[in-house]
Order: C-alpha cells, then sequence, then structure tokens
C-alpha cells in the first residue's frame, strides 16, 4: 500500500532529521507559516464568536464545539484566537508552562523548585491533527534521549503543550475512538497519567477543549459530546452584502497577511482589553437567586440530563455579563446563553424532526415569553 | 453544501469550443495559482481526455515544480510523515521522514481514485490544505512542515459514488475533461504569478460573484472566493492589472456553473418519467406521491407497533450464522477479518513473522533502555542493539461497522398505501441503526429500473431527507433492485463493513431485468438475482408490505436466504401480535 518507491527514497536521502531533544520547548515546536486571520475581522457569526470568549474569559465554562456547514469560518475562528489571547504568567522553564501563582497545581518538577520565577507567555492554543499519534498526544519516552545517552526522560506531547490553553481539534467527529478515550479521561481529570514503557508520569493538563466539525461527516460520540459546555450551530450568511463583506476582507488577507493583521491590530487590542477587564470584572458579577430560578426551571422544562447544563449555564451567563459590563446576571444573558449551553444536553430523538435548537427556542420563549 | 454535478457534460457529446476553451484556461489558471485556488476535479475514468488534460496542466508548470502522484490508500506515515524506518535503523537516532503532503509544496498533488478516499482522509487533505502546511505530531516527531499545492482529484466515481465533498469545496473546478484541440502556444505562467498580487478587484465583480453564488443556490463561502482567485488568476494571465468582465465570467463558468444547487429563477423540477405502459397496474397506482406529514405520524405509530425492537439486533446474530454457512461453503465469508486492517488499537508485543505489521516506534521505545547495557562491554558492532523481546506489533481492531442498506420498493402497486408505511418501517430501523452506530444506505427500485437513493453513510439525517423525497409509482423491477442490493453488499465487503440488506417489497415483480414488462420473465429474474446475496451469504430481511403475504415474496426471502417478515395490512393491534408471533 506504500507504493510510490522512489519518491520514498528521495525523501529518505533527504533526511529531514530531528532537532535535538533538549532544544525542545513545551511550547509550540515551529511558528506558523503565516499570521492567522485576525479574530476582529471575522464578518458575522456572532454566536460562535462570542462563545470563543466567554471560553476565554472563564474556561471552566468547559470548551466549545462548533458545528456547521463547509467554507463557514469555524477553523478560522479558532485558530484566531490564539492572537487574541492576552499573555499569561507561567513558570521560568517549566515545560508544562506551570501558573507561578496557583501553588496547588504545579507540576512535581515545579514543587521541587524553591524560588519560582514567572515569565510571560502567549496562551497555546494547540492544534490536534487528524493522525496524531497517541504517543506525541499524550506524550512518551523520548527515544532519541534514550537512544543516545540511555536516559529515560519524558517528552511532553499535545496534551502538555496545551495546559492552560486551548487544545483544537479540526473535524472532531473524525477523531479515531483511541484517542477520543484519552482526551475523555484527561478533560475529566485534568491531568494526564501516562504509563509506558516504563515511564510512570502525571501531569496537570487542565485545557479549553474546542471542537469544530460538520455534523454530516459523522455523529460526536455522546461522552465526547457532553464534554463540551458550549455547542454553537453556524450557517453561511444568506444575504449578498454579508458575503460580499467576507470575500472581500479574505482576499484583502490572502494578498498581504502582514498587513491586513496591521490594520486589524487597533481593533483586535480592543478585544483583548475587554477579555482582559472582564476576567476581572467576573466575581463581582451577582448572580441573584432569581437568575437561578429561571435557570432551574428552564432546564426542568427541556429535561437536560444532571446539574451541568444548569451550572453550565449559569457560568455562561455570568461570563457574558462581565463581557459586557454589566454587574448581574439576569434574563437577557439567561436568553442569549440558552442555546448554546443546552442545545446539545437534550435527549434526542433521532425521529424528532425538530431541531434541539428550536425546541430550547421554544421553551425560552415560553419561560421568558415572546 | 455544493453539488459538484452539472459540469460534468458527457464527454461523447460534440466538444462546445466554449467547454474546451474553459478547460484549457483552467488549466493555466491552476498552474498561475495552485495554492490559491485549491485544485481541480477531474471527473470521468481514466483515458487520453484526462490524461492530455493533465499533461496540459503539468506543462504549464515551471522545470522542478513538484508534481506527484498518491494513490488514495496510503497510509497516514506516508501521507503526513514520520519516523523514518530505514535511516532510523542505520543513523542509531529517530529520522523524520516527510510525507507526499509535503512533498508536494510549491507544486502539484494528484489524487488518483479520489472518489474512494475515506471522510477521514479527505479531512487529513482538506486541514493541510487548509493551514498551507502539515502539522505532523507522529512517532515521537513535532513538526510543521510547509505544504501548498494544488490538489486535482481524479473523481472515477460513477453515479453517486463522488469525492469527498471537503475536498471538491476546497477545489476551485470541477471538469469532465473533454478532447481539447491543440494550443498554439503556452501562456508565459511566470509573469502572470508576478502580477497575481497587483490585480485590482473592483466592486462591482465582488458583488457579481457573492449574488451570483447566492442564485445558484450555492451556500458554501468557498465558491465566491475560489471563484474571485480565479478571476484574479485569469486577469494575470491576460496581462491586465484590473478584473475585467470576461474574467470575472469565466470564473464563474468554471468555478460557480458546477456548484450550482437550482437554476436561477426555475420553475418547476422536471415531471416524472411516465410508468412503462404495459406494466402500469391502472387501478392501483394513482400518480403514487409522498403522503403528507400528518398520515406520516400515523403511519409511524402503526409501524411502530409492527416491527418488534431491536430487530436489527437480531439479524446480526443470524449474519454470525450466515458467516459460518458461508465458510462452511468453502467461502471466505466474514472470516477473512485479518488483523491487518480496520482501527489501529495499540501495540503488543510478538514474533515478526510475515503478515504482522512492525510498530517500529514502539519497538525503539521498548529497546531504547536497554541500550547502554547491551553495548557494555563490546565495541564496534549495530550502533543499535534491538533483541526479540522488543518487537512491537500494530494490532488493529476487526473493522465492527455494519452497513443497512435499505432497498425500497417504491412501485405503483406498493405506492398507493404501502409505501408509505415502508417509509415509516425503514424510519423505526435507521433509530435502531442510529444506537448502533451503524452506516445506512438506501436503494429504490420503481419503473424500468434501481437507483442508489444514499450511498453509505453515517449521516442519520441525510437517510431520513432522501427517504422522504423518494417518490413512487410505476413498475416492479424487482430484479433490479435485489442486483443494485448485491452490488452495493459487495463494495460495503471490499471497503471492510459488514453489510445488511433490509428488502421492503409488495413481491409484485412485473419488470424484468432488461426493463421489459411481463410478470413471468421479471419473477423469474428476481429469483435468479436472489440467488447470490444467498450464497454470497450477505445476512437479509424481506419485509413484505403487500395488503395480504404473497407466496411469491416468501419464495425470494427463501431464495436470497433471507428472514421474511410481513407487514399485513390491518389495526395496530392484531398485526403486532401477528408479527410478534411471525417472528419468534
Amino acid at each position: 500500500m506504500d507504493g510510490l518507491p522512489g519518491e520514498r527514497r528521495a525523501a529518505a536521502e533527504q533526511g529531514v532529521s530531528a532537532p535535538p531533544a533538549k532544544a525542545r520547548a513545551a511550547k509550540p515546536a515551529a511558528p506558523a507559516a503565516r499570521a492567522p486571520y485576525p479574530f476582529a475581522a471575522i464578518v458575522g457569526q456572532e454566536e460562535m464568536l462570542r462563545a470563543l470568549l466567554i471560553a476565554a474569559v472563564d474556561p471552566s465554562v468547559g470548551g466549545v464545539l462548533v458545528l456547521g456547514d463547509r467554507g463557514t469560518g469555524k477553523s478560522t475562528a479558532v485558530r484566531a484566537l490564539a492572537a487574541l489571547l492576552p499573555p499569561m504568567k507561567a513558570v521560568e522553564g517549566c515545560r508544562f508552562g506551570c501558573d507561578p501563582g496557583d501553588a496547588a497545581a504545579l507540576c512535581a518538577d515545579c514543587r521541587a523548585r524553591g524560588r519560582l520565577r514567572a515569565i510571560e507567555t502567549p496562551v497555546p492554543v494547540v492544534d490536534l491533527p487528524l493522525g496524531a499519534t497517541e504517543d506525541r498526544v499524550a506524550g512518551a519516552l523520548d527515544i532519541e534521549r534514550a537512544l543516545a545517552e540511555g536516559v529515560k526522560a519524558f517528552e511532553p506531547g499535545l496534551l502538555a503543550r496545551a495546559h492552560r490553553g486551548f487544545l483544537y481539534i479540526d473535524e472532531v467527529n473524525l477523531l479515531e475512538d483511541h484517542l477520543v478515550d484519552l482526551l475523555l479521561d484527561v478533560a475529566a481529570s485534568g491531568e494526564n497519567l501516562v504509563e509506558r514503557e516504563g515511564i510512570s508520569i502525571r501531569h496537570p493538563a487542565r485545557f479549553v477543549l474546542v471542537g469544530s466539525g460538520n455534523p454530516e461527516e459523522g455523529e460526536l460520540r455522546p461522552q465526547l459530546l457532553d464534554r463540551f459546555g458550549l455547542c454553537v450551530e453556524v450557517r453561511t450568511p444568506g444575504d449578498v452584502p454579508t458575503r460580499i463583506e467576507v470575500i472581500r476582507r479574505r482576499d484583502a488577507y490572502e494578498r498581504d497577511h502582514a498587513a491586513f493583521c496591521a490594520a486589524w491590530e487597533k481593533e483586535q487590542a480592543r478585544l483583548r482589553r475587554s477579555i482582559l477587564a472582564a476576567r476581572a470584572h467576573l466575581s463581582q458579577v451577582s448572580v441573584p437567586d432569581a437568575a437561578l430560578e429561571r435557570a432551574a426551571t428552564l432546564c426542568l422544562a427541556l429535561g437536560t440530563d444532571g446539574l451541568r447544563g444548569e451550572l453550565t449555564l449559569i457560568r455562561t451567563a455570568r461570563a457574558l455579563a462581565a463581557l459586557e459590563g454589566r454587574d448581574t446576571v439576569g434574563d437577557a444573558e439567561l436568553r442569549a446563553v440558552a442555546n448554546p449551553a443546552l442545545r446539545h444536553r437534550l435527549r434526542r430523538n433521532p425521529l424528532d424532526e425538530t431541531s434541539s435548537s428550536t425546541r430550547v427556542e421554544r421553551a425560552v420563549a415560553e419561560l421568558f415569553g415572546p | 453544501m455544493t453539488t459538484p454535478g452539472d459540469g460534468r457534460a458527457d464527454p461523447r457529446a460534440a466538444p462546445d469550443p466554449g467547454v474546451a476553451d474553459d478547460q484549457r484556461a483552467a488549466a493555466a489558471l491552476l498552474a498561475v495559482d495552485p495554492a490559491g485556488l485549491g485544485g481541480a476535479v477531474l471527473r470521468g475514468g481514466p483515458g487520453p481526455e484526462r490524461d492530455g488534460w493533465l499533461a496540459l496542466m503539468r506543462a504549464h508548470l515551471p522545470d522542478g515544480t513538484p508534481w506527484r502522484r498518491m494513490p488514495v490508500s496510503v497510509p497516514d506515515s506516508r501521507l503526513l510523515g514520520g519516523l523514518d524506518l530505514a535511516a532510523t535503523l542505520a543513523a542509531g537516532r529517530p529520522v523524520a521522514e516527510r510525507g507526499v503532503l509535503a512533498e508536494a509544496d510549491g507544486g502539484v498533488l494528484v489524487l488518483a481514485m479520489a472518489e474512494r478516499a475515506a471522510p477521514g482522509m479527505a479531512a487529513r487533505i482538506a486541514g493541510v490544505m487548509d493551514a498551507g502546511a502539515v502539522a505532523l505530531e507522529r512517532d515521537g516527531i513535532a513538526r510543521r512542515l510547509p505544504a501548498r499545492f494544488g490538489l486535482v482529484a481524479l473523481d472515477e466515481g460513477v453515479e453517486e459514488e463522488r469525492v469527498a465533498a471537503p475536498l471538491a469545496d476546497r477545489c476551485a473546478f470541477h471538469l469532465a475533461p473533454m478532447p481539447l484541440p491543440a494550443a498554439p502556444s503556452l501562456p508565459d505562467i511566470a509573469a502572470a504569478r508576478a502580477r497575481l498580487n497587483d490585480v485590482r478587484v473592483p466592486e462591482e465583480v465582488l458583488r457579481a460573484l457573492a449574488g451570483a453564488s447566492l442564485a445558484l443556490g450555492i451556500d458554501s463561502l468557498r465558491a465566491p472566493l475560489l471563484a474571485l482567485r480565479a478571476a484574479i488568476a485569469a486577469a494575470a494571465l491576460a496581462g491586465r492589472d484590473e478584473v475585467a468582465a470576461e474574467d470575472a465570467a469565466r470564473a464563474a463558468r468554471l468555478v460557480l456553473a458546477p456548484r450550482a444547487t437550482r437554476m436561477p429563477e426555475a420553475e418547476q423540477p422536471p415531471a416524472e418519467d411516465p410508468p412503462p405502459p404495459e406494466q402500469a397496474e391502472a387501478g392501483e397506482a394513482p400518480k403514487g406521491e409522498t403522503t403528507d406529514a400528518p398520515l406520516e405520524d400515523r403511519i409511524l405509530d402503526a409501524a411502530r407497533a409492527v416491527l418488534p425492537e431491536g430487530i436489527l439486533a437480531g439479524l446480526g446474530a443470524g449474519m454470525r450464522d450466515a458467516a459460518r454457512r458461508g465458510a462452511a461453503d468453502g467461502r471466505a465469508g466474514l472470516r477473512q477479518a485479518t488483523p491487518l486492517r480496520g482501527r489501529p488499537a495499540g501495540t503488543r508485543q510478538g514474533a515478526l513473522r510475515s503478515g504482522a505489521r512492525l510498530a517500529l516506534v514502539e519497538t525503539l521505545r521498548a529497546a531504547a533502555p536497554w541500550q547502554p547495557l547491551r553495548r557494555k562491554g563490546r565495541t564496534g558492532g549495530p550502533k543499535l542493539f534491538v533483541k526479540r523481546e522488543d518487537i512491537r506489533l500494530r494490532r488493529f481492531e476487526a473493522p465492527q461497522e455494519t452497513v443497512a442498506i435499505f432497498v425500497v420498493d417504491a412501485s405503483g402497486s406498493a405506492a398507493m398505501h404501502r409505501l408509505a408505511e415502508a417509509k415509516g418501517a425503514v424510519e423505526l430501523l435507521l433509530a435502531d441503526c442510529y444506537v448502533r452506530r451503524d452506516r445506512v444506505a438506501l436503494i429504490g427500485f420503481r419503473g424500468r429500473a434501481a437507483e442508489v437513493l444514499l450511498p453509505p453513510t453515517a449521516s442519520l439525517v441525510r437517510a431520513k431527507r432522501s427517504l422522504a423525497g423518494l417518490p413512487g409509482g410505476g413498475g416492479t423491477p424487482l430484479a433490479a433492485g435485489l442486483d443494485a442490493a448485491r452490488e452495493m453488499a459487495i463494495a460495503c465487503r471490499r471497503a471492510g463493513r459488514t453489510p445488511l440488506i433490509v428488502l421492503l417489497t409488495d413481491g409484485r415483480a412485473n419488470v424484468a431485468r432488461d426493463g421489459t414488462g411481463g410478470r413471468p420473465q421479471a419473477e423469474k429474474d428476481a429469483l435468479e438475482s436472489a440467488q447470490p446475496l444467498r450464497l454470497a451469504a450477505v445476512p437479509a430481511l424481506l419485509v413484505d408490505t403487500a395488503p395480504r403475504p404473497q407466496p411469491f415474496a416468501k419464495d425470494v426471502a427463501a431464495a436470497m436466504g433471507a428472514r421474511y417478515l410481513p407487514l399485513p395490512m390491518a389495526d395496530a393491534q392484531r398485526l403486532s401480535g401477528a408479527v410478534r408471533d411471525a417472528a419468534a
């Protein structure tokens, strides 16, 4: 099946060899080929953008799943997030990027360190490409060092790199099952346990899981669906002016990435400041009992399983209030986030034509009035 | 969703000079901006037309431009890259190897038999096309390799088989290659490339492309974007520094037209073909039409009462019997499931003998910690000591995926009252499939022939949609339906899946295999077509939808080795009792 003997030989002769392991930091291996499309320049798709911003303000919301048609800019938006996020503080020299301010969540290395020096570093947005192997996802024995030096060293994988940031899986519904199993466990526990080749290591791996996909190409496993706090649906815009604007901006970006990004930097900076302001404001947003009651009634009416729906609904509404500079969670916030927080938690009847979104909308209209 | 379709003019039709000119232009445009335009889907079998277009495309490319041809079955290690076995063993340290996608950087990647690309494969290629780079995270290697290329997907699909939508969506051009007259001279590609970034786009071109794509019913925003890239490339090729109307027109013909899902301001879809005259069962087939929603609900309830729960699971058990029977007949049946394909399920320790697949990285990992010990006291010798106990083999899970092929009789005799019930029954079984994560496929037969309405898919939504759109009326070409089912079942097996046929018919075959009317010949053909299914040990269920169970339907079930289940017309209560008896 391998075929192409001639080309294979050619590739072997060119021999792209691996860089020395020591030089490899816990941060992204190589810079992106070009600057990603600016987040602020994305046209329309308010629900998706808002969900991503909410996840940036409060990671405890629990991840974002973006479902939608082809060519709607799903992955563009997620990849744009990396350039938007304000930098974070991390322990200098830590390969997991531990938070120096959170003593309880330090990795074993950092706990052994005496004084922790903090450095500023970009928030990781790590791509988990289809076709990645398990050893690169979870981390494994560093073969090179083992072969050359006889040292048993752990080489961190993508999960370690995504710690405190975002892990993005495009076409998440096509991800191999054994990788899904791995993710489910880590996403639930916030910790990656590696037990292989005589290596036994655990390290913190808390990340916001972001997935995107087209439901027509396959269903998502229910357990994985459940791991996403928010689920947004994107559609192609149907009006000509919006479509023209999308094409115009995309064309400008394709012609000159650097100039386009520079032109949008002011707007990007404004968004970045609003994320920081919302984070600072988050703890001051109060959730009155009336809002809690509303949320509970809504979830009851929709028959969502367990308490996670309510919890996510409240957290998301609070993050939205913080983002919009309000001090209390009210009906407006609950209404705005009910669909992304709940639509994937409804028990599905595969024969029912009504989409989950419509069911949530109906329940919301019943409860809150039209 | 895009439906790459209409651009495929019949290649045997008299070549339209305008179309030939467009196809020639497509090769030049793609050579000017391969990565920006994504690529081209060439629909049609191998032949001088396709070779001609490829040769033309290649002639346009500057010397030294990578041109990689790739079969559709390449493993990830070759597609994306990974550890180079030979070099790693020789060097005693991990050496990375580039995959085909990275090798095609700056040039063209030709994907042969593209319609056979699995969804995972298509998604990998699409992801790399979007990023312009391979994000390699394999075998202990993390690397980002540039991979900006134009994809030429050779689509040899027949009927419903098509290039996976994610790839078709990203390829600007969809062509059915035709004989091209010899070119006077090749355009200056290098000059056009140099001009590409300076071509201005007037506002009305943007407006026109965005508006046209919408009017043609094209949802994807990639279509107008690719059309714009094509228009810019056309202007650059013509030496203009602003996109002219003719550039935009060419882009619309090449990029937008093949994706159209509706005619702008079109009125009615063409009327259904009238049923063949001899076998139009006049009394029974009053304009076979689909039902309105409330009736469908009622039917659904009725059918729900009739079909015992978990009927597909029961069939699964029968399937294993069938497999055993197949093996006894000296056929491989399902037993051929070797541990060499399917889903990778980790690795295991074991001896390396022929047929086993070595998990190289895991083997090296297992050997690595022992190297200093094994090297101790030796001078010279190999750089790497690998012992038998280090050997790790790839483990695969045998494919468990089932494809339920629904074959629905939509003839006039079935249509009047039974088609709606059959649809209800299929919907119930679909729900069953959903729970079991099976794939489903849908074949309808009526009039003179059978038609694949839905190739195997995991999307229940699509299955429901195409079922709802199934019209009724016409004769009953049962033999054609059985043949179509057999073909699809065999194709499923070839793809490593387990087929399962659910045939819903009233058994009143009256159209023979060649499309002519006449009951005796039709019944003979139907029995003949049923036999191979039994011989191939394809598990099957025949649901008899006739008002009264038909002896002939029973004969067909016996001939194809299917379980027989009548779905009689009566109230749900009586029915469910009767069926429970029959199913017991």
